[in-house]
């Protein structure tokens, strides 16, 4: 009986790894390259043949004429080769310590903004690499953003309400605007 | 909670229900050897695999010979797992140049992966290559999964059968539970899923210029980003449709490659219960009197829907420490609020707390948010759901033979209480089938309790605790909670790739997968051999409500009493700190 299952287990392991792990794989990278190519490579974003960045990856911004994204615990912001969470915990005094920094920053940057602050503006994201912010997160940069670049807060908030994804059928997840995209459109690329 | 949350849960639980009854008949049917409709496409091939492995499909095996063959190719998949490792950098298909693993983290991945824990030591990314994720992680996502629905329906035939000394064949149950179940299902998954932006690539990473160049903490200026791709798509969809966990980037389906948009995070979250719901109905299907599949079902939704709400609401109240600084955790229609730390913004609260709990009712174990920085009743649901011995839902087939044992449990308890020898669906439960549904009871907590008690003792093991206090605590608590339940989800702050965690979740995790497979195989042997006793006036109903809240009380009060005094150490005297009461 033993030696009549390790043979068959054997044989088991090689058939189905066959069929799992190679036929299987290469089947829906088949059809993700056919159909769904630019998303199975990445949602690169290109002006000119040049890659820009991807639409799902966030980048790390902090100068003042840019929105800015979560906070990233990545080891270098936002670090699309290694995510990685905080991992702090409710109760940690370092949470207390990331998040006074990043109030200080946002108050350093736009001092005469007296509103409260959205939660997710000062917090780390889970990826690291989150690419989106809360709407309340964009509006709140929007008169930073319009002093600094000496434009009108109306621009900055068509350019808010372009880049903004809603729920899907208006019902699943959260609405959020997508930071690259809108830094890209405020830097005048016409992408999306 | 706020009327969105709500919506968000509802829309869920009906989605999932109604899949539960056709999703349910097709598993049935196909382990009933019916004709199920791609039995016209792939018949052909599944005879062309029984002659390959050498089986005779109408032969039946014995319980011992059904638990050696599981066994057998369980072990042999982990001494594959680990050789691909070691080997990695001598293997195609390794763009990124990854050098071979570690010896104590390929021996942890490895049993991970075959015991359908999938428990992250490594970093996706940053650790394996294409080809150990595909012929390694991916093949063993698959098998452990229809390794465990194997073993239910072996379970399921002890009860149905009368007087036959068989349970049925594992090679194939094992090949059916792979080709018509869990390989068309996750075809169609993956390509939806790339269709949302997942990737699904052999290009090694992605590199470009950043909009604006920023200073790291080092103060050395970064002007590029590296993208990370690779054939993920195949991967996280077997992930979640066999309870398996396992991410293929490092934070899991939080990385928005893993899981792009609200669609992919809905989907994915629904794949992660369907097959272990459906399973209930399957049972009720196979054993002929679908109330006692709907009764299972019930129990556990019983459990698991105030679970649900109280993951949501502590996570919606946000954190006390951050309300006194100025800072917005109100929901509203601009933001959702509430305590994000470790969340994204396109999942928010309420999908957060959905997967958080839904993940860890069942023993799938991949995340979309860092349980780590939940708050810590927020935490605690996570943690309990997975030390009821992973049975609300559970791993696909492994949950449901784990509530089977609780049903032996309670039909004993109760049969006691009122003076009648136990039976369920029929059979006799006598002091045999007892003593085994007591081992597949107490394995998993002797696994989680005497590992969390060495590794608080052993001054290196603290060492890898990242958050101070009770929470570091929690963070060992979680971590062989996990591993000891099959589960495969982390307080990640906790380093555990080191050598001490490593061996020790890794034995946790063997123990507690192959020691409940092989009792509970015997007791499908116990009871197949047995008469199926007629219903009398004297017979306890198990479908009626009675018997339902009966049997969620014993599991819940197993649970309860074994894990109240480590909770409170943790996550309960953490609460009471942050909110000062």
């Amino acid at each position: 009986m033993f030696k009549k299952q390790i043979k068959s287990a054997i044989l088991a392991l090689i058939i189905l790894t066959v069929i799992t792990g190679v036929i299987y794989p290469l089947v829906v990278t088949g059809f993700a390259q056919l159909f769904f190519n630019k998303q199975a490579n990445g949602s690169l974003i290109y002006s000119s043949g040049k890659p820009l960045g991807s639409r799902l990856i966030g980048q790390a911004f902090d100068d003042p004429k840019y929105f800015w994204g979560r906070n990233s615990a990545t080891s270098s912001v936002c670090n699309a080769a290694s995510s990685s969470g905080s991992n702090l915990g409710p109760s940690n005094p370092a949470l207390l310590d990331e998040v006074n920094t990043r109030i200080k920053a946002l108050k350093e940057a736009e001092p005469v903004n007296s509103d409260p602050i959205p939660v997710d503006l000062v917090t780390s994201s889970a990826s690291g690499l989150d690419p989106h912010i809360s709407l309340a997160a964009a509006y709140y940069q929007a008169p930073r953003i319009a002093r600094v670049r000496g434009i009108s807060r109306d621009t900055v908030k068509d350019i808010i309400r372009q880049h903004t994804y809603g729920r899907f059928l208006g019902l699943l997840g959260e609405p959020v605007v997508n930071v690259l995209e809108a830094n890209l459109a405020l830097d005048g690329y016409r992408n999306r | 909670m706020n009327l969105n949350n709500f919506i968000q849960i509802a829309i869920y639980l009906a989605i999932l229900l109604l899949l539960v009854k056709p999703l349910g008949t097709y598993m049935a049917r196909v382990y009933e050897g019916k004709p199920c409709g791609l039995n016209v496409w792939f018949g052909g091939l599944e005879k062309l695999i029984y002659r390959f492995i050498g089986t005779n499909p109408e032969q039946g095996m014995s319980w011992k010979t059904y638990a050696v063959a599981v066994m057998l190719f369980n072990i042999m998949g982990i001494i594959i797992v680990y050789a691909i490792q070691r080997l990695q950098a001598h293997l195609p298909l390794n763009p990124m140049a990854m050098p071979g693993v570690g010896a104590d983290l390929s021996f942890n991945t490895a049993i991970s992966f075959a015991t359908n824990t999938n428990w992250q030591s490594y970093g996706g990314e940053t650790t394996l290559s294409y080809f150990t994720q595909m012929m390694g992680l991916t093949v063993q996502n698959f098998v452990s999964a229809a390794t465990g629905m194997a073993v239910l329906v072996a379970s399921i035939r002890g009860f149905v059968q009368k007087q036959i000394e068989t349970i049925g064949n594992f090679w194939v149950d094992l090949v059916r539970s792979t080709l018509y179940i869990l390989l068309p299902l996750s075809l169609i998954l993956a390509l939806v899923l790339v269709s949302q932006g997942m990737v699904q690539t052999f290009k090694p990473s992605a590199r470009v210029d950043l909009l604006q160049s920023i200073k790291d903490s080092n103060g050395k200026i970064v002007s590029q980003q590296e993208i990370a791709l690779g054939p993920a798509a195949s991967q996280i969809a077997i992930k979640q449709l066999g309870t398996n966990g396992g991410g293929f980037f490092n934070v899991n389906s939080a990385h928005p490659f893993e899981n792009p948009t609200p669609l992919s995070n809905f989907l994915e979250v629904l794949a992660i219960l369907l097959i272990a719901a459906s399973l209930c109905y399957t049972f009720g299907y196979m054993v002929k009197d679908k109330r006692q599949g709907w009764a299972l079902l019930i129990a556990m939704l019983i459990i698991f829907i105030p679970c649900l709400w109280a993951s949501v609401h502590y996570e919606q109240k946000g954190n006390p420490l951050l309300n006194s600084l100025g800072i917005d955790q109100k929901h509203s229609v601009m933001q959702p609020g509430g305590n994000m730390e470790g969340k994204e913004a396109r999942f928010g609260i309420v999908n957060s707390a959905i997967w958080a709990t839904a993940t860890t009712a069942a023993s799938n174990g991949s995340v979309n948010s860092m349980h780590d920085s939940y708050m810590p009743l927020g935490g605690l649901v996570p943690m309990w759901l997975m030390q009821l011995g992973e049975v609300v839902f559970g791993g696909v087939g492994s949950g449901l033979y784990g509530m089977l044992a609780f049903v032996i449990v309670a039909v004993f308890i109760s049969g006691l209480m009122i003076g009648r020898t136990p039976e369920y669906l029929g059979k006799k439960i006598e002091s045999y089938e007892m003593k085994m549904a007591a081992l597949i009871l107490l394995i998993p907590h002797m696994c989680v309790l005497l590992g969390t008690a060495l590794a608080v003792i052993l001054p290196k093991a603290r060492a890898a605790i990242l958050n101070p206090g009770a929470h570091g605590f929690s963070e060992i608590l979680y971590a062989f909670t996990s591993a000891g339940n099959n589960n495969g989800s982390a307080f990640a702050g906790l380093s555990t790739n080191t050598f001490f965690y490593n061996i020790a979740l890794g034995l946790a995790m063997f123990f507690s997968r192959y020691w409940l497979i092989i009792p509970m195989l015997a007791i499908a042997g116990s009871l197949s051999k047995k008469k199926i006793v007629p219903a009398s006036s004297g017979t306890l109903p198990t479908h009626t409500p009675l018997f339902i809240i009966f049997l969620v009380m014993v599991v819940l009060i197993v649970g309860a009493l074994t894990f109240f005094p480590a909770l409170s150490l943790g996550p309960i005297v953490e609460h009471l700190m942050l909110y000062k009461v």
